[in-house]
């Protein structure tokens, strides 16, 4: 048996929307190099949609692919959609992640929530 | 292309010892304790191997104990030096930072129960440092224990001189030779060494079968009783198809160990040049005083298992001393003790190569590894802060 399934690893591979947004609406990062993991979200919204998103990891091949998996089921979405994105959500999505990796799709959770409540407090601000 | 290298992890058994272990399943398969000829002719087989393995590293054949492995004789030599010790009111024991968690583990559970260990720094060389030893020797100092060469940076520890000063103290020493046996001469005689581990699979030979040198002299504690195999030192009945073949392996290994190791340094050093044209990247441990086969980089920005994957895809099995796994990454505990930090001991390769490698597989490395590092910066966030200057680099 491989580590990873295949869509993982074709997302780790060819990870979707990586890149930055230098105008984004939200941006989250989380993690530190200390854990190991640390993932940047980037997202345009436009009336509530989430019309553009982009990411940039430092990790091991999990999080790389939970954060491409994590770009692709949000895109397109409204935001109160992605406010409801869960790394279960993700890890399925990518037809399962080892049990010990599983933290590594919690944190694609945690940066797209973080650049949600980003953009919600640029809103509120404006 | 596919490169095998990860040898440090374990080695590929080699034709002579399969054909030997096979041989032996299907020939020598009497129990040694056994009175009957079939019996009788495994044991000489079996003293056959001692006398062998023991020739090559100038001990008594009286002096080898066979064990399970590596991690085995780690803890039968350091139970035995303590209870020895403790036997004399001598608990403490000093061996170094970095070394195999066979021999780190066992030395905290003797610290539970009373010892108190101390622990050598190794320096950003990877080396420990003969003054410091000296230093650190107390009135109850019962064992001395510090590798021959790290199994992750392949930094070869000054063993002459540790065994000299251990002798003239009166300390039992022993070293974890299990990354140096039939890589490097050893010779416990000139290199006043008490106690050796080794272990079969690190030198083609089988995995599952290692032995432990202790010096005639010495009282031999048990960690595993029962039947009087090993003279009433390690029960079991004898692996003999595996020791055979260790002893096989072993001789082959030697045979042409200059040669192979001129072989090998000359590739370790073209990879390391190689590896050192890429940015903000650093050679882990001294670069001479490290075993032949060894080369292990940390980049900054990236992390290993993402390194590891790719290798893996271009056809190198390579290893890293970062795993990413319970959610506290936990860095080698080896590049930590030279001083690298998380952020940089997180993206670490280490590639441990055989004495078949080619300078084209060489140049597949290097070629791919440059690849790879650059392919996974591209989209780092650690790496883009790094480059816009937000963040200090660590590795210039
Ligand atoms: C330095 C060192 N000591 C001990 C061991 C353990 O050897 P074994 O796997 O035979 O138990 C290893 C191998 O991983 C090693 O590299
Ligand atoms: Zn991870």
């Amino acid at each position: 048996m491989a580590l990873y399934s295949e869509k993982v690893m074709d997302h780790f591979m060819n990870p979707r929307n990586v890149g930055v947004i230098e105008d984004a609406d939200g941006v989250g990062e989380v993690g530190n190099a200390k854990c190991g993991d640390i993932m940047k979200m980037y997202l345009k919204i436009d009336d509530d949609i989430i019309t553009d998103v982009k990411f940039e990891t430092f990790g091991c091949a999990s999080a790389i692919a939970s954060s491409s998996m994590a770009t692709e089921l949000i895109k397109g979405k409204p935001v109160e959609d992605a406010m409801e994105l869960t790394n279960k959500a993700v890890a399925e999505a990518l037809d399962g992640l080892p049990d010990y990796k599983m933290h590594c799709s919690v944190l694609a959770e945690e940066a797209i929530q973080s650049a949600l409540e980003d953009y919600r407090n640029k809103k509120e601000q404006a | 292309m596919q490169i095998y290298a990860d040898n440090a992890a374990t080695t590929k058994m080699s034709e002579a010892a399969i054909r030997t272990m096979t041989e032996y399943m299907q020939t020598w398969y009497g129990n040694p304790s056994s009175l009957y000829r079939i019996g009788q002719r495994a044991k000489e087989k079996l003293e056959e191997a001692r006398a062998e393995i023991a020739g090559v590293i100038n001990a008594e054949p009286r002096e080898i104990i066979f064990t399970s492995g590596g991690s085995e004789a780690d803890n039968q030599a350091l139970l035995t030096a303590a209870l020895n010790g403790k036997k004399k009111g001598k608990t403490h024991i000093i061996s170094s930072a970095f070394e195999h968690h066979a021999i780190l583990h066992t030395l905290k559970k003797l610290e539970k129960n009373g010892f108190e260990v101390t622990l050598l720094p190794v320096h950003e060389n990877g080396i420990v440092r003969t003054d410091e030893l000296e230093a650190a020797i107390r009135e109850d100092t019962c064992l001395v224990t510090i590798m021959t060469a790290n199994n992750e940076i392949g930094t070869i520890q000054p063993v002459s001189e540790i065994g000299a000063i251990c002798r003239k103290h009166g300390i039992v020493f022993h070293t974890d030779a299990v990354q140096a046996v039939g890589h490097l001469p050893i010779d416990v005689k000139a290199q006043n060494i008490d106690m050796l581990s080794a272990s079969a699979h690190k030198f083609h030979g089988p995995k599952g079968v290692g032995f432990l040198y202790v010096r005639k002299g010495i009282l031999i504690q048990n960690l595993i009783e029962g039947g009087a195999q090993e003279r009433g030192k390690r029960a079991g009945t004898e692996n003999l198809p595996g020791i055979a073949a260790m002893a096989e392996a072993l001789k082959e290994s030697v045979a042409d160990m200059e040669k192979k190791n001129a072989h090998m340094a000359e590739i370790r050093d073209y990879l390391i040049r190689g590896l050192s044209g890429i940015p903000h990247s650093a050679l882990n441990g001294d670069a001479e005083q490290r075993l032949p086969g060894n080369v292990n980089f940390s980049f900054e920005g990236i992390e290993g298992e993402s390194i590891l994957i790719l290798l893996d895809m271009r056809g190198i099995s390579a290893s890293s001393g970062s795993a990413c796994t319970s959610g506290a990454l936990d860095p080698s505990h080896v590049l930590l003790a030279i001083g690298r930090i998380h952020d940089v001991a997180h993206g670490s390769l280490r590639l441990s190569i055989g004495e078949d490698i080619t300078k084209e597989e060489a140049d597949h490395i290097i070629g791919s590894v440059r690849e790879v590092v650059e392919h996974l910066r591209s989209f780092s966030p650690v790496w883009r802060d790094l480059t816009e200057g937000k963040k200090e680099f660590i590795l210039k």
